[in-house]
């Protein structure tokens, strides 16, 4: 059992979850993943980490309820325990040598793009973030990423907070008045990392996306996060989760990403009325 | 009396009509009377020929011997001495080309049906042990078992028995490996695979749940840890596509993914948190015991029609003929000398059919079977909306990636020597990770043989 350390709502839907792993803390990098069960029986659901303490020996975990499971997990406690844990899966991000480096994310994908920021600012890389939200509502971690960066651009699509527009509006706006990235770092909805990659591609600007897709066991066993990758198959459990976004099919992984849509909406709904009672 | 019928006593089984729609157990085990029956088959040859065709070398006469006695526990404690699964390897070992392939009463008629006494007698022990099992003796040695597979649980009673402290480390939540994920509870019901485990635990043998070697701990740390050896029993890995067009769509699942979800994730109770397509027509690619457990599992979820799809013909099909007979039984086609050559998908992206094409033999090949060779022009579709992939798998690099001192086989597999042990000293390898996708009771021999390499090893240093 992983007992839970830590909880912050960061928005209506979004929460922060610290969880006693002190295994899988030591092994953490940024870019990797955990996969957790809440209850015996329950789903195995892949979260990227989004901040460790191997001294402590926490792992910590940023989530967004959409389904039956987060619902569920997120009616847990302080004090309370997880039935599952393990990791940290996947590899890390690699960020050796990166000098200068636009970390783009969106939505909750932010959550996840924040220790790569942190990780290449403490390396002593020069870090420039654009954040996208919908609305003013749902904006987090923009204090932890304005402290990770020397340039923070935050968007919202409805312009009630930050600039309005879309991430891929201020990451052009950022390049064309003149900076040199090495690297684009884009972490959130298929969709975003899909058009910052249209973007970047147009100016030759390697691009590195963190891929989400649904996996069973994450260690390389059931082949269900398979993506095309330049035209390979790929697991995004063992080869990634990072890729380089110029080579991935987004439509293809969009398409797959909808697979159980239907199933997923029922069990919500199921839950939401078993909460209820 | 010796019982000179030319045939086996017969295994009672589920009525096949009924069985295809549930999960649970095909054959449900002899009665005290045709296991006796059946023992009395046994001509008790002083040269034993079965016992050589058992990899874990079981002294099988012996065991028989005690049923004919009427000595149940005795019999089981026969089996004991060479084997720590016998409930299980009862249920899955393909006798047929192992032990009862050289029993001498097979020359004419049928051999002693060995695999169902060996059944009867651990189900026998199951139902009326006393007690648990006493903890061994331990030697002070600790040694590290990766991954709780049948070839990890077999190194893991030995090392146990012979009085070591063992700790095996498990990737995922439940241990038993492949006997959990893969294979589904109408043949081998969970509930045995998890006796077996508590026995090792009644035993001794710690179990660490949720830790990949290789991420959350790494073999050289197991080492620092103060384990003085290392067994590697980490499975077949990642499965293989066919590298055609298609295996993108939705509704395309490598057999692995298709049979953990149903297994592990228990997708086959109503009411699961685990999606599964509840198909109306499946058609499974592969022609080993995995693709019949899969297109079994998907006849059981309620597919109306489940075809399998194989290159060869019939003759060369790799699955137990037990496994095939049952499968037709139950309503699975079969559709031989037949290779998918495209998934085809509807405008929303699942899959609607699978283009296939009509093969003929030819020559043999490097595995001494025909060769399938297309037939020109005879292209057709197979209306699918589910396509399971089961054409085997590739070993998972994580550990190779991450031990330095081990090597591979040019195609991924872990290099051993004849007794498991690996290029680094101390570590040893076996089952699937180091032969491919083999069967339970190979894995389950190279965990035992390496279990006494890494005993001899640590004796004499």
């Amino acid at each position: 059992m992983y007992k839970i350390v830590g909880k912050q709502p960061l928005n209506p839907t979004v929460t922060r979850m610290v969880i006693d792993a002190p295994r899988v803390a030591k092994k953490a990098q940024p870019g990797m993943f955990i996969i957790l069960r809440v209850d015996e029986d329950g789903e195995r659901i892949p979260l990227t980490i989004a901040d460790y303490d191997a001294q402590a020996g926490t792992v910590t975990i940023i989530f967004q309820i959409v389904g039956a499971t987060t619902l569920r997990l997120n009616t847990l406690n302080v004090g309370d325990s997880l039935h599952d844990f393990v990791g940290p899966l996947g590899r890390p991000t690699e960020l050796d040598g990166l000098k200068k480096v636009a970390v783009i994310g969106g939505g909750v994908g932010c959550a996840i793009a924040l220790p790569t920021a942190k990780k290449l600012h403490e390396l002593g890389a020069t870090v420039h973030s654009v954040i996208g939200f919908r609305n003013k509502d749902l904006v987090i971690l923009e204090d932890e990423f304005r402290a990770a960066s020397e340039t923070c651009v935050l968007m919202t699509d409805d312009g009630s907070i930050g600039r309005k527009g879309l991430v891929t509006d201020a990451l052009e706006q950022l390049i064309e008045s003149g900076n040199k990235y090495d690297e684009v770092i884009a972490i959130g909805p298929l969709v975003m990392m899909k058009f910052v990659c249209k973007l970047t591609e147009k100016y030759g600007i390697k691009t590195v996306v963190s891929m989400n897709p649904i996996m069973i066991d994450g260690t390389g066993m059931c082949g269900g996060c398979r993506l095309t990758v330049g035209g390979e198959m790929k697991f995004a459990c063992v080869d990634g989760p990072d890729f380089d976004g110029h080579k991935v099919d987004f439509d293809e992984a969009i398409e797959r990403g909808r697979m159980y849509a239907e199933f997923e909406r029922h069990a919500y709904e199921k839950e939401c009325n078993l909460l209820k009672n | 009396m010796a019982n000179l019928s030319k045939v086996k006593n017969p295994m009672p089984v589920q009525d096949p009509k009924e069985r295809a729609k549930n999960f649970s157990e095909v054959a449900l085990g002899y009665t005290e009377q045709q296991a006796r029956d059946e023992a009395e088959r046994c001509l008790n040859c002083k040269n034993k020929p079965c016992q050589a065709g058992c990899p874990v070398g079981i002294d099988i006469p012996a065991f028989i011997q005690k049923i004919k006695d009427g000595d149940y526990e005795g019999a089981y404690q026969v089996i004991a001495e060479s084997s720590s699964l016998a409930a299980v390897c009862g249920r899955v070992c393909p006798q047929e080309t192992q032990c009862e392939s050289k029993c001498v009463r097979g020359r004419n008629g049928e051999p002693v049906a060995i695999g169902r006494l060996e059944r009867f007698v651990a189900d026998y022990h199951n139902a009326h042990k006393a007690g648990v099992a006493h903890r061994s003796r331990t030697n002070g040695h600790r040694v590290a078992v990766v991954g709780s597979g049948p070839a990890g649980l077999s190194c893991a009673g030995e090392l146990n028995s012979r009085g070591y402290d063992v700790t095996v480390f498990e990737a995922l939540h439940t241990a038993g490996g492949v006997l959990v994920y893969g294979i589904p509870e109408f043949r081998l019901p969970k509930k045995i695979v998890a006796d077996e485990i508590e026995n090792l635990k009644a035993r001794g043998v710690k179990f660490e749940l949720n830790t990949v070697i290789g991420r959350t701990m790494l073999v050289d740390e197991l080492f620092e840890d103060g384990y003085e050896a290392v067994f590697i029993g980490s499975g077949a890995g990642l499965p293989n596509f066919m590298k055609i067009k298609g295996e993108d769509l939705k509704g395309v699942y490598s057999a692995n993914e298709y049979l953990t979800r149903v297994n592990l994730m228990k997708a086959y109770r109503d009411g699961s948190d685990t999606p599964i397509k509840h198909s109306k027509t499946v058609a499974v690619v592969g022609g080993g015991n995995v693709a019949m457990d899969a297109t079994r599992c998907a006849l059981r979820l309620g597919a109306e029609r489940v075809v399998m799809v194989y290159r060869r013909s019939e003759a060369e099909l790799p699955a137990r003929k037990e496994e095939v007979e049952h499968a037709k039984e139950e309503g699975v086609e079969f559709l031989m000398l037949t290779a998918p050559i495209e998934v085809l998908g509807d405008e929303h992206k699942n899959v609607r059919a699978l283009k296939c094409r009509r093969m003929e033999l030819g020559e043999p090949d490097a595995s001494g079977r025909r060769r399938p060779v297309p037939v020109e022009g005879s292209e057709f579709e197979l209306e699918a909306d589910t396509v399971i992939v089961a054409i085997g798998t590739s070993p998972n690099p994580l550990i190779k990636n991450t031990t330095p001192g081990i090597d591979v086989q040019r195609w991924g597999g872990i290099i051993t020597d004849e007794h498991g042990k690996t290029t680094r000293d101390m570590v040893y390898a076996g089952g699937d990770a180091v032969t491919g996708a083999a069967t339970v009771i190979l894995a389950m021999g190279a965990g035992k043989d390496a279990a006494e390499q890494i005993d001899k090893k640590i004796r004499n240093s």
